[in-house]
């Protein structure tokens, strides 16, 4: 207790650790940001929960280490490890998820848990479960007396991942596949009737999710550091973006991942980062609760 | 009836009875299958019958092993003194203390893990389909985190149970017997209530909510009824392993939320949902499956789970116990009208 | 490749045992099965992996110098391994199928004190002698396990030098050692609990102030926000445990957030390979180790600590530009426990080995060996060094001290 009430009073004794979490918190919430979309695409598109949403960002994080490993230069790994994980989505879609995309929602749920065990022990038997990284070499900068640190890696980062959403979006609006997905996810009778392959449309979906995630991990590797049994972490906090802001939201998804990235460094600050985990699971549970509220009044009927 | 089904069911007492005797070295195993017997029963009582997947009933195992853990140590020992990462001395039980201290751990997780399923129940049960299974699963991971921070009882440490003060193979037996014991309770309670009213009830619950409530059936008793027996007989599980295991630790063991607290749903799916014998079978093939390839397949075993999960899903829905159903309906007492064409449908 | 670390390792193994083979039959050695629960994979799974090649390469040198002789008779090692996937659930039940399935009379250690707290109830229960060499919680030791031994020195003594340092230069300074404040962040394990509570009672001890107190999270990839707090309190003493991730972490963060303590302590430096992954981030950080390659201790066996280091690089190329993390020697000092253990008993007879391991006094390459009766090692001190320039140099204690502290830090 002593020690929550200490760390409260450090935000006020130094107002600019507010703005060293909140700094760090946009950072790494911009990330959660990007695998939360693509989870919001397939959920909203085929109703499949994918549960593997997490590894698929570790795998392209290793896909760019290994890539790196090989010579490539470090900022090249983010649209490589993008075209070869759309790769590994096509396969896993026809594989499984194809199958499973009728089926009642719980299926998806398991399916994925399993490609996700699958995943993450075939990454740790060929990659080993040691942490990894690559290091881009560049400078941190610093401010306000050292206090706040913003190495230039990240900044990069975030902007890859600005520019990745951007491209997202303005595809989603603009192009015929876009439209395709959109309507798809709409109504998927009435597309079909309308002339949609919505197969393709799914086969499409599924990918773009992959390669979106891949990229993220390859940004991931850069910053921070990936380990095969990570996946798990990034899981959870799409599923807390996706369920906070709903579906077919794409601003509301940015917003709620950038938020939910500040308020999870703020509890790690006051309650102690021993309790990330935690942090993450009862906001997801928080914000389930809220939702539910929300709806039993919109459901209220004659008693 | 005919004279087989007393005579299988005598002979299939007998080998439960005779099983730890016949086969003195796989004690430990035996217990285990009887762990998954019941969990993968209780889960199937919301899972299968009542159409709520939870992902987290492995919280009630979680809550189960702690309950019985403090009950056993706080009748001999202060909790926080025991538990102290420093503390130097050497706690001895007296073998009163022991029984009576795991008897009433027992009993006393499966009573307290019943209050929390309706407490937990009441808040989740308005949670609908892959909602309902992502809240419970964070219930389940936000309390094993919880509890990995709470000194008081041993925090990330775990906790240590006194070993059983008798004869080692005694023991084996022993917990072999409460695992078999509570799991034949289990199966009888199951299948008596099914064929009530109140089985009936819960079928509809899953069939359709809305009708079932505009029948007058009280979903939300119902629901919360049925979740709170699952959860007595998974605490009364979850105590009596803290008993066989000796030492546990919050995260890996008790809140094992990715091993046990999916291998149950995947048990049930091997078998077959919603059908008395499915969860049986399927744990059965589950345990084989799993006990072959963590020995002939060190590394794999995660893939070969994994792959087992995918295909099980994908391919074989309705599970062993369903697919049986459609092959062979005879053996289940279904009538099948002979259509035209020759083919059989059940 | 660093990827291709493990599958050297396992070739290595592989090569190893086949080596062993050609030998025995030339010798004419029976096979003698001892059996070890492992992490190979999960969170643990870098230090299994060296304590596993620790225990493969003593028992090949075993081999080369002739086998075992028990009684009249000589026998070769040979282990039974299984991967407890660093969950001590799964440690005991593959504790309990390698003693009543695979009939193993004698175990080794698996890796962590999680882990061995999960094994020893079972190893105690079939009084099967276990001699251990990774897990130091001390809480291993107050349960009045009879079967239980462990080679290394228990974790409150990992750090206690480091406290000890803190204070003297304290006063070297003209301030006094309750002036000191310490921010401990451990992970949520037995092993680092451990290791802050030993901690706590060395600053209680001097009076210190502890500032902050605070674990890792679960994935241990992140520790900032702690180390903000660091910026902000100043502390003079920062302790560090996580086993290899959370040395890892501390040491690249350290670096990265230009973080300036006076001193920081933590534990697994070599095992993280911290001087080679982050070159000069590692530069005057203090790192507790149960053995160091420098110090003078020395057996018929393995030769000196030096000679061990320069031949277990030659047996296992993928530690060549490496420090030999001490996990591997302790696990090789294990196995010699054994060997030795079971040549005084003379006899193949469970209770007369545990006799013997209990009697055990004896000199290796890995320090003094010597159990209380509560089964720890009570003969061998633990070491602190020192990275300086890229090397490890030990600093403290003074009996052992090679090199001068560099203090402060940066």
């Amino acid at each position: 207790m002593d020690q929550i009430l200490g760390n409260l009073g450090l935000l006020f004794e130094f107002p600019v650790v507010n703005l060293k979490i909140i700094i760090d918190g946009v950072m790494i919430g911009a990330l959660f940001a990007l695998a939360a979309y693509g989870l919001a695409l397939v959920w909203g598109v085929m109703n499949v929960k994918n549960l593997a949403q997490g590894d698929f960002v570790i795998a392209g994080g290793y896909i760019a280490w290994w890539l790196t490993g090989l010579g490539v230069y470090p900022l090249l790994g983010v649209p490589l490890a993008f075209v070869l994980m759309w790769g590994l989505g096509w396969i896993i879609y026809k594989l499984v998820i194809a199958r499973v995309i009728e089926r009642d929602l719980f299926t998806s749920l398991l399916a994925t848990f399993g490609i996700a065990i699958m995943m993450a022990q075939l990454l740790n038997l060929l990659f080993g479960s040691d942490t990894q990284s690559v290091n881009l070499g560049f400078e941190t900068l610093f401010f306000f007396d050292g206090f706040v640190d913003v190495p230039i890696a990240k900044l990069i980062g975030v902007c890859m991942a600005a520019v990745l959403a951007t491209c997202v979006i303005v595809f989603m609006k603009y192009s015929r596949m876009g439209q395709a997905i959109r309507a798809t996810a709409q109504d998927a009778r009435a597309a079909r009737v309308l002339g949609i392959d919505t197969e393709k449309v799914y086969a499409f979906t599924f990918s773009l999710n992959a390669a979106i995630c891949g990229a993220a991990g390859a940004i991931i590797v850069m910053v921070w550091v990936i380990q095969p049994f990570y996946g798990i972490t990034y899981a959870i906090r799409a599923f807390v973006i996706v369920t906070a802001a709903g579906l077919g939201n794409l601003p509301g998804v940015i917003a709620a991942g950038l938020g939910i990235g500040a308020l999870e460094q703020y509890g790690s600050h006051i309650f102690g980062i021993g309790y990330q985990q935690a942090i993450a699971v009862l906001l997801l549970l928080l914000v389930l609760v809220f939702r539910m509220i929300q709806q039993r009044r919109s459901r209220q009927v004659l008693k | 009836m005919t004279i087989a089904k007393p005579v299988f069911y005598l002979l299939l007492v007998a080998f439960i009875i005779a099983a730890p005797l016949l086969f003195p070295n796989f004690g430990t195993q035996l217990a285990t299958l009887w762990l998954m017997i019941i969990v993968a029963l209780t889960w199937d009582m919301t899972g299968g019958q009542m159409g709520y997947n939870s992902l987290g009933n492995i919280f009630f195992y979680g809550t189960g092993m702690y309950v019985c853990a403090v009950i056993g140590i706080g009748i001999a020992y202060p909790i926080a003194e025991y538990t102290n990462a420093a503390g130097g001395g050497i706690y001895k039980f007296t073998d009163t203390q022991y029984f009576l201290g795991a008897i009433l751990g027992i009993i006393g997780a499966g009573f307290f893990c019943s209050l929390c399923a309706l407490i937990i129940g009441y808040f989740t049960f308005s949670l609908r389909g892959p909602y309902f299974a992502i809240g419970t699963l964070g219930v389940a991971i936000a309390a094993g985190e919880l509890v990995s921070n709470w000194d008081w009882v041993g925090g990330g440490q775990g906790i240590a149970l006194p070993v059983y003060p008798y004869d080692l193979d005694q023991g084996k037996l022993f917990f072999y017997y409460l695992f078999a014991v509570t799991g034949v309770v289990l199966f009888l309670f199951l299948k008596w209530m099914y064929k009530t009213r109140f089985g009936a009830a819960i079928n509809a619950i899953r069939d359709d909510e809305e009708k079932a409530e505009a029948m007058g059936i009280h979903t939300l008793r119902y629901k919360l009824t049925t979740w709170s027996i699952s959860a007595f007989f998974v605490g009364v599980a979850g105590g009596i392993s803290a008993y066989q295991l000796i030492h546990f630790e919050p995260l890996e063991t008790a809140y094992q939320t990715i091993n046990l607290g999916i291998f149950m749903v995947v048990c049930v799916l091997l078998g077959g949902k919603g059908t008395l014998w499915g969860p049986i079978v399927g744990a059965i093939l589950f345990q084989i499956f799993k006990e072959v390839t963590w020995n002939y397949l060190l590394g794999w075993q995660w893939v070969a789970l994994g792959a087992l999960i995918v295909v099980t899903v994908v391919y074989f829905q309705d599970g062993l116990m369903g697919w049986l159903k459609t092959t062979k309906p005879e053996w289940f007492g279904i009538r099948v009208e002979e259509s035209s064409d020759g083919g059989a449908k059940a | 490749m660093l990827n291709t670390r493990t599958k050297l390792g396992i070739l290595g193994a592989l090569a190893g045992s086949l080596l062993f083979t050609g030998q025995s039959q030339a010798a004419d050695c029976e096979p003698l099965v001892l059996g070890s629960a492992i992490s190979l994979t999960g969170k643990y799974a870098t230090n299994g992996v060296h304590a596993q090649n620790g225990y493969e390469f003593a028992i090949q040198k075993l081999d080369e110098a002739g086998g075992v002789k028990i009684g009249d008779k000589c026998y070769n090692f040979k282990v039974t391994y299984y991967d407890d996937e660093s969950k001590g659930d799964r440690g005991a039940t593959l504790a309990e199928r390698l003693i009543s399935q695979d009939k193993v009379q004698y175990m080794l250690g698996p890796y962590s004190s999680g882990l061995t707290k999960a094994i020893a109830p079972v190893t105690e229960k079939y009084k099967i002698p276990m001699v251990e060499a990774e897990g130091a919680s001390r809480s291993l030791f107050n349960k009045g396990y009879k079967y239980l031994f462990a080679v290394l020195s228990t974790s409150e003594q990992y750090l206690a030098s480091a406290v000890t340092l803190a204070a003297e230069m304290a006063e070297k300074e003209g301030k006094t050692a309750s002036d000191v404040k310490i921010a401990i962040a451990v992970e949520n394990d037995p092993f680092s609990l451990d290791i802050r509570a030993g901690v706590l009672e060395d600053a209680e001890k001097y009076g210190m102030q502890v500032v902050i107190d605070e674990k890792l999270p679960r994935d241990l990839s992140d520790m900032s926000a702690i180390l903000t707090k660091v910026k902000l309190l100043k502390p003079d003493v920062l302790v560090v445990s996580g086993h290899s991730k959370g040395a890892a972490t501390a040491v690249r963060q350290i670096g990265e957030m230009k973080i300036s303590v006076p001193m920081v302590a933590i534990t697994h430096c070599e095992a993280a390979d911290v001087t080679g992954n982050f070159g000069e981030f590692a530069n005057d950080i203090l790192c507790s180790t149960q053995w160091a390659e420098t110090l003078t201790y020395e057996d018929e066996l393995f030769g000196t600590a030096a000679n061990y280091e320069t031949e277990f690089k030659a047996a296992y190329p993928e530690y060549a530009e490496k420090t030999v993390p001490y996990q591997v020697a302790q696990a090789s000092a294990a196995v010699y426990v054994f060997a030795d253990a079971f040549q005084r008993a003379g006899t193949l007879d469970k209770e007369a080995v545990r006799q013997a391991i209990a009697e055990t006094e004896l000199s290796t390459f890995y320090g003094d060996i010597k159990f209380s009766e509560a089964g720890n090692n009570i003969a061998k001190p633990m070491v602190l060094r020192q990275i300086q320039d890229g090397k490890y140099n030990v600093v403290a204690p003074s009996a052992f001290a090679s090199h001068e502290l560099n203090w402060p830090r940066k």
